[in-house]
Order: structure tokens, then C-alpha cells, then sequence
């Protein structure tokens, strides 16, 4: 399911880094090398955190103690690059090339590289919201979860900054595709199993399910910005809901009932993404152009 | 490292038979195993929503050597699968936990639950059944009521023994998140059940119904960090409950102070060792799973790579930490990417408080003598369990140098899984569940 890309270059070029460090090969000094080592690891295991999250899903309710305990990883993780500085540098930069969305830098860093869909229109390489929903369909659905910030706002702001971390790489100036960190081929074989058969789903339908995954699976993270108040007729439709999972995507779809969209429209979903990222721009500038038309229609516009 | 032959006072004999299903699917998986009070029966509950109770055979003079071995007694389908259908969501019918009440009559009586709904089953014999109806024949049909010519009082008559189960109370919809513990109080009229944010205490006659006395849902589930992971009523004061969290802390509540327990009594957590510290130090300080001991005065908690003993009277460290595989420290990280970190073990005392026992994985299971400081690992398995041999004590190679019969760390069978476990309320009769099968060792005769 993930691109076998190349492997994402941290501090070095050249070498396929590894966590643990197979740093031999690396000519830096011992203190580089353990401390890129660190970082490496650390990264690994955001992005790890990041499919774990995005891969809670199951027919049944996703277990959440272990969401709870994977998100405080995750935010772990984050504050621990918010001090030595990685987080800045990635949202600066990030806010640096983001053109569509007005991001300050310190919203969460998911709102900025979903904003950079604008930079797959214009052919250059994409950066995926989200680790586990693959590849090329996913500079379409960022662009629609930007458009519908400009609508509502709470896409953004719900779909978690963790999940974009794993494409802070790239703005390093390395491969943005995102690609595996070391040796986590048993990922690969795990995600790949999962996705079972990819049928293609219908781009709302991914637009959909994939609102309602980030929500599901990062609800309980924090916001830095408040969600605007959902649309009070809704609000009072599902006023005596518990609102944990679903409170997201009732405000998108703006559909009564909760959409039917389990884990394996998921799974279907990314499965239907390619393994190789070089055919990603040529079928992203078409997914793009029918997601844009979808969004107006459900945006009204 | 020295090679513990026998150091504790008992030692462990596999059963003649080992008890497992037949066809191994995934839905014969125990997911709870229960002593009754006296523990003359043995419950189990597996992720098909099934319940096995198991009964002590009698000891009789003609077979000594049958010193009460476990027998099939009775099987009953608790929980069948449902479908939420507001979220779109499946509910499980796994058996997440069983437990039994006192036995007041003739009949036993156990709660058993899912994720979301308690069931309260009453197990009862029949071994009589009135024969001799006037309009009705003994196939249960209608008797054509010309054809009665005279009129008989039915008798009683002798039949075979029939162990029948019945659903006596269906607790449902006071929960939004999963159950994952229910706890029998010592007064034997209320009971509770947790969820991941919320205790509600129910009487068991009352259905429709229940109390909620801790609720740690956030206003906005955004703000949430922790979530409940056990809780269990004191074994004597009826007005104390403690509940575990998975930041590693343990909450005491006296439910006379307040309504809401929100607010503790105590708070049991161990401060954090800094030079441990690392990106996983607050998933493995999760408790899986507390009890108090027998006599009330101390609790027992299971994070991932210890079984903790805490003082009621001290909050501020526990009295005794045992490492259960510390060996596995250094691979958090590959046990995170499996998620086997998040393995939910869970720990029991025995009759008199003086040992404890806690599963790990490679189908080993570990005891710790509280008296003695000593500890033996031992393994369930059919290949190591000949009838009447003692059970050989396992050995974990953390070293470089492997010794014979001792087992690598990387050559773990992390699949292989003991999570749940009981021991006879008073006797050494242990009863270990190891994915489908169920191992009951008992100490040779003493």
C-alpha cells in the first residue's frame, strides 16, 4: 500500500538511512550521526503512530485506549520537535509555500501541507495529509478538505497536525512522495494485506470517508483552533448523540444519517492508490480536477 | 543465573486432558477465565460470545487419584454479535469479563459481558421434571380434551441431570464506550461497570437503570489523555472502589463522600524514573488490569512490564515491583510497531495473598512468592505438559551465552499470548488460558 519510494533522506544524502543507524557509511561525526539517528527514529515513529491511527479501523469501534495512548505519542513526539526547533522549521517552511490557505505557523502543521495541494496542479511534487491513505489520490483530498475549511472550518481544524508530520521531510527538500522509513516493510506487507481488494471508490466517497476517518481517529487530539460552531439545525438534530466519532462528519456530509462508511471503504480506498509515486502527478491532476467539481456541488457554491 | 527447580511451596501438574475446542478458529479464543467463590466452577468466556462453565469433580474414594479434575458442566451462547446501528459500528459478542456471585441457593449465578451490555445468567440443575399432565401428553402435545376421561395429579419423576442456563437480567445502554470491567460488590446487591470514561453502578435487580459514579469525560474530547482501563469494588468495603487509568495511576473512591466519585480518596502512582524515559515510558506504565488481594489491604496492578503491590495506607510508591519480562524493554519499539505494547495482561492473587501470577508471552506465565522473593517462569503447552510431570521452569536467555533449555528473546513467539488467568479461590488449582486453550494445573497432593 505505501510507495516504495525512495527512502526518505534526513540530514545526509545519499545513504538509505535506517533507525538504529546503519550510519557507516556517514561521514559526519559521531554526535551527527546519533543525533540524526535519534531524529530518524523519532520520525519513524510518528509515522508509525500516524498509520496506527489512521489504521484504528475496523468494523467495530476502534479500541480507544489505544487511540488514546497512540495519540499521546504522537503529541510526545511533537512537543519534543516543538523544542529542538524541527516544528518550526517545518511549519515555516511549509507556511513558505503554502499560497491557497492563510496558515499562521503555529497552526497545526496538518492544515499547512494539506493546503500544498496547490503545488500538485502546477506538476510539482505532492505531499500526502495522510500516511495511510496513500498516494496519488491525496493531493485531491486535500485540496477538498481545504475548501472546506473555507466553508466550515472544522475539517482543518480536526484533522490532526500529527498526520501531515510524516511529509515534514520533504521540506527539507527531499522526496516529498512519502515513502516508509527504515525497514518497515512489515508495515508495508501489513497494509498491503489489508487493503484487500482495491475497488474504486467514488471520489466523494473518499472524500467522505476520508473526513470521516480523520475525525474518527483524531478526535480525541487537541485543536489549536476552536471549530466553528456546526450548523445549529444539525447540532440540534444530533444534540442527544454522543458526539465522540461522528460529530465531523455529520457536519460535512450534512446528511442525516451517518454515512455507512466502514474500514474497509477505507482500505479499499488507499489500496486503490498505486505503489509508485511517479505515476501519482498524472492521476492526481485528474482526481483533482473531479474532486474540485464534487466539492462544489456539496460546498454549494 | 541460578535455575529455580522447586522453591515455591507448590508445584504445578498438567491435567490428563487439557481442555481446548476441537476446530480452532478465531472465535474459540478465551477471553476471560473466572473462579466462582468456592471454586467448585470455573467459567470462560471466548470472543464467540460463548460461556464454558467447568465443574470440580468430586473427590470419591474409589479414584483418589481424580482429585477433582474440571469437567464440562455447563455451555451457553452469553452475547450474540449486534449491530450499532447510529454509528454504523459493529458490537462485539466477545466475553470481555466474567464474574460470579457468591451462591445463595441452589443455583449459581454469574455476570457476564460484551462491550457494551451485562448480562446477569443463572446456572441452575434440573434433574426432576413433573410428568403426568392432564392436557398435555408427554411429547408436550395437546390432549384433545374429549379424549380426557379421568383426571391425575402429575408426579415428579427422575430425569437426567440437565444444567440449564438462563439470561436473568440484561443490563444494557448505560454505556458509550466499551466495558472493560465489572465488579461484583461485597454487599451482593449493587455491581459496576467500566468503561474507557465512565463507572456506572447498577443494582442487580434493576435494569433500567444505573448510577454513574466516575466520569472522566472530558467537555472536549479533544482535551482527552486517559481513560479508565479497570476498576474493581474493595473486597470488603462496600463503599470503596478503586479504577486504574493508562497513565499509570490508580484512583481509591468512597462512594459515601459524594455521589460523583470524581474527586479520590487516593491517588496510588509511582513517580516516573527519568533515566527509563522514552517516547513509549507512558504506554507500558498502563495498568491492564487491578485487584485487591484477599484480605483488602493491598491492590495489585499489571502495567506492561511489571506486577506492582500497593499498600492501601501508601500512595506514594508500591510496596513491591516484580519485573515480568524486562527483557523486552529493548524492543518497545518493534512490540510497538506489532502492537503487541498494547497486550492487556492481567494478574491474580492466590487464596492467601502470599503469591502472585501474571502471564507473558511465548505461552509463559510467571509467579512471584511474595514471602520468599522468589519467582518462577512456566510455559503452557501441550508439548511440555506430560500428565502427572511437574512442570519444568522456563528460562528467558537475556545474555549472550544461551544455556540448554533456555529460550532466546528473539526467539519469543509473541503471538502466543497468556492474558488471562485464575487461581482457585483457596486451593493451588490454577487455570491458564492460552489463545483456544484452557490449562488447569493443580499442586501434587500434599
Amino acid at each position: 500500500m505505501f510507495p516504495k519510494g525512495t527512502k526518505r533522506k534526513f540530514s545526509d544524502s545519499g545513504d538509505e538511512p535506517a533507525a538504529g543507524g546503519e550510519d557507516v557509511n556517514q561521514p559526519s561525526s559521531v554526535a551527527v550521526r546519533m543525533l540524526s539517528s535519534y531524529s530518524l527514529q523519532r520520525q519513524s515513529l510518528l509515522d508509525m503512530s500516524l498509520i496506527k491511527l489512521q489504521l484504528c479501523h475496523m468494523l467495530v469501534e476502534p479500541n480507544l485506549c489505544r487511540s488514546v495512548l497512540i495519540a499521546n505519542t504522537v503529541r510526545q513526539i511533537q512537543e519534543e520537535m516543538t523544542q529542538d526547533g524541527t516544528w518550526q522549521i517545518m511549519t515555516q517552511a511549509l507556511s513558505a509555500a503554502n499560497a491557497a490557505a492563510q496558515c499562521s505557523a503555529d497552526r497545526l502543521v496538518a492544515t499547512e501541507v494539506l493546503c500544498r495541494q496547490t503545488e500538485a496542479t502546477q506538476g510539482e511534487q505532492v505531499l500526502k495529509p495522510f500516511p495511510a491513505v496513500g498516494s496519488e489520490g491525496c493531493p485531491a483530498e486535500e485540496e477538498v478538505v481545504v475548501e472546506e475549511e473555507g466553508e466550515g472550518g472544522v475539517t482543518m481544524s480536526t484533522v490532526s497536525p500529527q498526520a501531515p508530520t510524516s511529509y515534514l521531510p520533504g521540506t527539507f527538500g527531499m522526496d516529498p512522495c512519502w515513502e516508509e522509513e527504515n525497514g518497515e516493510d512489515e508495515e508495508e506487507d501489513e497494509d498491503s494485506e489489508e487493503c484487500g481488494s482495491g475497488s474504486e471508490e467514488g471520489d466523494s466517497d473518499r472524500l467522505v470517508e476520508d473526513s470521516r476517518t480523520a475525525e474518527q481517529v483524531f478526535g480525541t487530539f487537541e485543536i489549536k483552533n476552536p471549530a466553528p460552531s456546526p450548523d445549529p439545525a444539525l447540532e440540534e438534530l444530533f444534540s442527544d448523540v454522543d458526539a465522540s466519532y461522528y460529530d465531523l462528519d455529520t457536519v460535512l456530509t450534512g446528511m442525516q444519517s451517518a454515512p455507512k462508511m466502514g474500514p474497509y471503504d477505507l482500505l479499499e480506498s488507499l489500496s486503490s492508490h498505486g505503489p509508485s509515486p511517479l505515476s501519482s502527478s498524472t492521476s492526481c491532476r485528474s482526481d483533482l480536477n473531479e474532486l474540485d467539481h464534487i466539492m462544489e456541488i456539496i460546498v454549494g457554491s | 543465573m541460578k535455575c529455580f527447580s522447586r522453591y515455591l511451596p507448590y508445584i504445578f501438574r498438567p491435567p490428563t486432558t487439557i481442555l481446548s475446542s476441537t476446530c480452532h478458529t478465531e472465535a474459540d479464543i478465551i477471553s476471560t477465565v473466572e473462579f466462582n467463590p468456592s471454586g467448585e466452577l470455573l467459567a470462560t468466556g471466548d470472543k464467540g460470545g460463548r460461556v464454558v462453565v467447568f465443574q470440580r469433580e468430586q473427590e470419591t474414594k474409589s479414584e483418589p487419584q481424580r482429585r477433582g479434575e474440571y469437567n464440562v458442566y455447563s455451555t451457553f451462547q452469553s452475547h450474540d454479535p449486534e449491530f450499532d446501528y447510529l454509528k454504523s459500528l459493529e458490537i462485539e459478542e466477545k466475553i470481555n469479563k466474567i464474574r460470579w456471585l457468591p451462591q445463595q441457593n441452589a443455583a449459581y449465578f454469574l455476570l457476564s459481558t460484551n462491550d457494551k451490555t451485562v448480562k446477569l445468567w443463572k446456572i441452575s440443575e434440573r434433574d426432576r421434571r413433573p410428568e403426568g399432565y392432564n392436557l398435555k401428553d408427554e411429547d408436550g402435545r395437546i390432549r384433545d380434551p374429549s379424549t380426557i376421561t379421568s383426571l391425575r395429579v402429575p408426579v415428579l419423576q427422575n430425569t437426567d441431570l440437565m444444567v440449564e442456563a438462563t439470561a436473568r437480567r440484561v443490563f444494557s445502554n448505560a454505556h458509550t464506550y466499551h466495558i472493560n470491567s465489572i465488579s461484583v460488590n461485597s454487599d451482593l446487591q449493587t455491581y459496576i461497570s467500566t468503561d474507557d470514561l465512565r463507572v456506572n453502578l447498577w443494582n442487580l435487580e434493576i435494569t433500567d437503570q444505573s448510577f454513574n459514579i466516575v466520569d472522566i469525560k472530558p467537555c472536549n474530547m479533544e482535551d482527552l489523555t486517559e481513560v479508565i482501563t479497570a476498576a474493581e469494588f474493595h473486597p470488603q468495603q462496600c463503599n470503596t472502589l478503586a479504577y486504574s487509568s493508562s497513565r499509570g495511576s490508580v484512583r481509591l473512591c468512597d462512594m459515601r463522600k459524594q455521589a460523583l466519585c470524581d474527586t479520590h480518596c487516593k491517588f496510588f502512582e509511582e513517580p516516573e524514573d527519568p533515566s527509563t524515559r522514552s517516547f513509549f515510558s507512558e504506554i507500558i506504565s498502563s495498568i491492564s488490569d487491578i485487584k485487591f488481594s484477599h484480605s483488602g489491604r493491598f491492590l495489585m496492578t499489571r502495567d506492561y512490564l511489571t506486577v506492582k503491590v500497593w499498600d492501601l495506607n501508601m500512595e506514594t510508591r508500591p510496596v513491591q515491583t516484580y519485573q515480568v519480562h524486562d527483557y523486552l524493554r529493548g524492543k518497545l519499539c518493534s512490540l510497538y510497531e506489532n502492537d503487541c505494547i498494547f497486550d492487556k495482561f492481567e494478574c491474580v492473587w492466590n487464596g492467601s495473598d502470599s503469591v502472585i501470577m501474571t502471564g507473558s508471552y511465548n505461552n509463559f506465565f510467571r509467579m512471584f512468592d511474595r514471602n520468599t522473593k522468589k519467582d518462577v517462569t512456566l510455559e503452557a503447552s501441550r508439548e511440555n505438559s506430560k500428565p502427572r510431570a511437574i512442570l519444568k521452569p522456563r528460562k528467558v536467555c537475556v545474555g549472550g551465552k544461551r544455556r540448554k533449555d533456555e529460550v532466546t528473546v528473539d526467539s519469543l513467539d509473541f503471538s502466543k499470548k497468556i492474558l488471562h488467568s485464575a487461581w482457585h479461590p483457596q486451593e493451588n488449582i490454577i487455570a491458564v488460558a492460552a489463545s483456544n486453550n484452557l490449562y488447569i494445573f493443580q499442586d501434587k497432593v500434599t
